[in-house]
């Protein structure tokens, strides 16, 4: 044993220790085992999601405000609830979220089908077109508004350049992010750009999946495109385009990021979609008991479409 | 002899066909629906102030039934 060199040494206590350990993990069940696999996981879970959520219910019942910690806390009940959902501010923040919403998904899934049902003929070069059509969703919400932002500038964007050559009005003439009336068009304008690949991407998938023998069929009976389109292409894919629309949906009722970057909810309140209501009361006033409850209205919110969402999704799968 | 030809179906209650997974699912994504059209509506304010209270209702009933069998 003494002649044995430093690594042998560590190589006989392994080989030493090593079937106790195997036995006792050999002794534990599946069940046990499964147990200590995820527990890592669960742990993390309640550290980052739920603890976080249950606090943050109970501080949308409380006074209490993240500048002010030191100042003991009041239940104040359901007061909070109860202004959020008597202000007239904080219901005008829910209508502009309402357009953004409406407008987007309403524009994404017409361009995003219109794109799908094109790219699906397979004609030459599709491969590289679908490839083009995906570009702007890789990017980052963050460089999307940035860059926009230039594009939209009235005296060098190139959007008001590409606007004047085809309506001839001048280019300097209009801002589409400082105009009370332009700017809710501005940020729907740049999240269809950039999402409508993505609704593409879902709709792509859902006509790839209806078999041809069905058309086949339709080509014997003499049923027109057009009827084959209304009858078989669109009710068969229908699944599909509701998962993309309830997705876009609820992803845009919490919108944040991008448009922060293009309006910050400017000129005026025009573009304050709820987030960024929300970001306002919570750490520009520091309201951090208002802003808990009114993230809690937004929660259940999107947790509700949430549920619908896995409903469909189940449906589609079930195909 | 008599032979019962009446389906197993027909003898269930009320109850046992409406308690079912499907119909409760619908009807309470038809409130989550109508808790966030509320909320997003620009008509009426009272519609606005019970949004929430709809789309709670609507949520925990959706987690509640779809415990339910099929």
């Amino acid at each position: 044993m003494n002649e044995l060199s430093a690594s042998s040494r560590i190589t006989y206590r392994a080989v030493m220790v090593r079937p106790s350990v195997a036995r006792r993990v050999r002794g534990l069940s599946d069940k046990t085992l499964a147990w200590l696999f995820i527990t890592p996981t669960i742990v993390l879970l309640l550290a980052i999601n739920i603890f976080p959520l249950l606090w943050t219910i109970y501080l949308s019942f409380t006074n209490y405000r993240a500048n002010r910690a030191n100042v003991p806390t009041i239940w104040l009940g359901a007061d909070w609830y109860q202004s959020i959902l008597t202000d007239p501010d904080i219901w005008a923040a829910m209508q502009v979220t309402a357009h953004f919403v409406i407008w987007t998904v309403v524009i994404e899934t017409v361009l995003g089908f219109g794109l799908a049902y094109l790219i699906d003929k397979k004609f030459r070069g599709h491969g590289m077109w679908t490839t083009i059509i995906l570009l702007p969703m890789m990017l980052s919400p963050a460089v999307v508004g940035n860059f926009w932002t230039f594009l939209y500038q009235p005296q060098i964007g190139l959007f008001n350049y590409v606007v004047a050559f085809f309506t001839g009005r001048a280019a300097s003439s209009f801002q589409m992010l400082g105009d009370v009336t332009l700017s809710p068009w501005a940020i729907v304008i740049v999240d269809a750009w950039m999402w409508t690949p993505y609704v593409m991407l879902i709709c792509l998938a859902g006509l790839r999946s209806i078999p041809d023998y069905i058309y086949e069929a339709a080509e014997v009976d003499r049923a027109s495109k057009w009827r084959q389109f209304w009858s078989i292409t669109l009710p068969m894919a229908l699944p599909f385009i509701m998962l993309a629309v309830l997705f876009r949906g609820i992803e845009n009722f919490k919108m944040f990021d991008m448009v922060n970057l293009l309006t910050g909810g400017g000129p005026g309140s025009t573009t304050e979609v709820a987030s960024i209501t929300l970001k306002r009361a919570a750490f520009e006033s520091w309201r951090t008991g208002y802003s808990s409850a009114f993230a809690i209205i937004l929660f259940v919110t999107v947790f509700g479409l949430a549920n619908i969402y896995v409903k469909a999704l189940n449906r589609v799968k079930s195909r | 002899m008599s032979l019962d030809v009446t389906p197993a179906i027909a003898r269930r209650g009320l109850a046992d066909r409406v308690l079912r997974r499907g119909p409760l699912e619908a009807i309470a994504t038809t409130i989550i629906a109508a808790g966030v059209v509320m909320l997003m509506q620009p008509f009426s304010l009272t519609l606005y102030s019970w949004s929430f209270a709809t789309t709670l209702f609507g949520t925990v009933m959706f987690t509640i039934v779809s415990k339910v069998r099929e």
